[in-house]
């Protein structure tokens, strides 16, 4: 499973990092920042996270793969 | 309340106007009807207003800041002309590309991690509050309310202490929010001049820049600069006014209204108090179901909305809360879900505007729910009949007298 984030999109609703924190971290302005690296493939204890995260981001700026 | 038992009912699709009792007593019903029947619907009130009421409609909006510009956010028949792109209130009436660098220069004091730190001094003041609360309580079956004497009172001593004001001003300040916010319009000619928000800022700032330096929002501005400049005096005199205007009546509604819901709900009651766990997907529900803002917007170029030809210039209601109720956007949207999984409400808005105080929000009303459910787990509605909604594009109890049935010692 891999998760994708549009920074274009993201606005800063923090819900994310709230709900996510083991795969969102936020910059000093609020913004979203991925803690995955490379292409996105989440660990296994990260993977419900990253669902709720990306159902709960207003701006639809998460996405979440198969793979 | 007298318009709504003297007046004729109001055909909600071209008279509604969101600043009478009648449309605030029971505004959700209002949305219904016109999402099926006339989405958006337009009223001559306020020198004419637009109404859209459906999920997409309002998003769309709120992303296109190139046919709805922010120079008014509050509607009343004083249109603002002339002031863009700055507005009265950077940046909340700040249009791009103005807006990015104005937001930007507030965004960390309103971060998530600068925000977390006022958790316990939050919870402090809560507790504090239902000390004073209950000390008058003498046993069960007593009532107090829990707008007046709570939910009003914590944004009041958060905002103070982060602009370095006395609290002591909170009800200088919640005068000021109700001539602007709930009777737009309404006071202008009959205030004298000691008594409005810009004499008490002006000596406010007079004040400050002759003073040292201080470590608070109102010295941050004052030091702050932009394009290497330092900000106008209208501009920080606009952005302390946001700060007050938009962080005290805002999240005062949406203590308020989550306390009215619980009172009238015991299974969420007992849900809350046997599985803390929920509190998070709680507070983004009572968010969604009682969002507590409408913005406004005016359009910057004839355009449409839905389809409805809209001119330049004309006054446009942004109902978030309506959003977050209508059905093609959320499952079961006219129920209450306590632990709703997926919520992209929009409570706080959506876009470049997005709410700047949503995390302060959101901490100040997940420690009140929180705290007040410790000390406080049974209660109810003392009379529905006495509970007062605020008019206007912010909607909250303004009077809520509760039935204490059960405290906990602190």
């Amino acid at each position: 499973m891999r998760v994708t984030l549009d920074s274009e999109k993201c606005q800063g609703h923090g819900r994310c990092y709230a709900l996510a924190s083991n795969v969102f971290d936020t910059d000093d302005e609020g913004y979203a920042v991925l803690l995955v690296d490379g292409d996105g493939t989440l660990a296994p204890d990260q993977e419900q996270a990253a669902i709720l995260a990306a159902e709960n981001c207003p701006e639809y700026a998460i996405e979440v793969h198969p793979s | 309340m007298t318009d709504l038992h003297d007046a004729p009912p109001r055909d909600w699709a071209t008279e509604f106007d969101h600043t009478k009792e009648d449309y605030a007593a029971d505004a959700p019903a209002v949305w219904a009807e016109l999402r099926d029947r006339c989405p958006v619907a337009h009223s001559d009130a306020h020198g004419g207003v637009w109404l859209p009421t459906r999920h997409e409609d309002i998003a769309a909006i709120a992303h296109d800041t190139e046919h709805f510009s922010s120079e008014g956010v509050i509607v009343n028949i004083f249109k603002p002309e002339g002031l863009a792109p700055m507005g009265y209130a950077p940046p909340i009436t700040s249009d791009p590309p103005f807006h990015a660098d104005a937001r930007r220069l507030m965004l960390p004091a309103f971060g998530p991690k600068a925000i977390a730190e006022l958790e316990e001094g939050t919870r402090e003041s809560c507790r504090q509050l239902l000390d004073e609360l209950l000390a008058d309580v003498t046993g069960p079956d007593d009532i107090v309310d829990a707008a007046t004497q709570y939910a009003q009172h914590i944004p009041v001593r958060v905002i103070a202490d982060m602009l370095g004001l006395p609290k002591e001003d909170g009800p200088r300040f919640r005068d000021f929010i109700h001539r602007i916010i709930e009777k737009p319009g309404e006071y202008s000619g009959t205030l004298g001049v000691e008594d409005t928000l810009l004499f008490y800022l002006t000596n406010v700032i007079v004040e400050r820049r002759n003073g040292p330096p201080t470590d608070d929002l109102i010295g941050y501005l004052l030091q702050a600069e932009m394009d290497g400049e330092p900000l106008t005096n209208e501009h920080i005199f606009g952005t302390i006014a946001l700060l007050i205007i938009a962080g005290i009546d805002t999240t005062w509604s949406a203590i308020g209204a989550s306390l009215w819901h619980l009172a009238q709900h015991p299974e969420d009651r007992k849900r809350l108090a046997e599985d803390p766990d929920v509190l998070v997907f709680a507070v983004e529900e009572f968010l969604r179901f009682y969002a507590p803002v409408t913005m406004a917007r005016i359009a910057a170029v004839d355009t449409e909305i839905g389809g409805c030809p809209v001119a330049e210039r004309d006054w446009v209601l942004l109902p978030f809360p309506a959003a977050n109720r209508d059905p093609e956007a959320f499952e079961r949207a006219d129920e209450f879900v306590i632990d709703r999984q997926r919520n992209r409400h929009l409570a706080f808005g959506l876009g470049i505007h997005r709410c700047l105080g949503s995390n302060l929000a959101r901490l100040e009303l997940t420690v009140a729910v929180d705290e007040w459910m410790k000390r406080i787990p049974d209660f109810e509605l003392a009379d529905p009949a006495t509970v007062r909604w605020s008019t206007g594009q912010v909607r909250g109890p303004r009077e809520l007298p509760v039935r204490i049935l059960k405290t906990v010692e602190a």
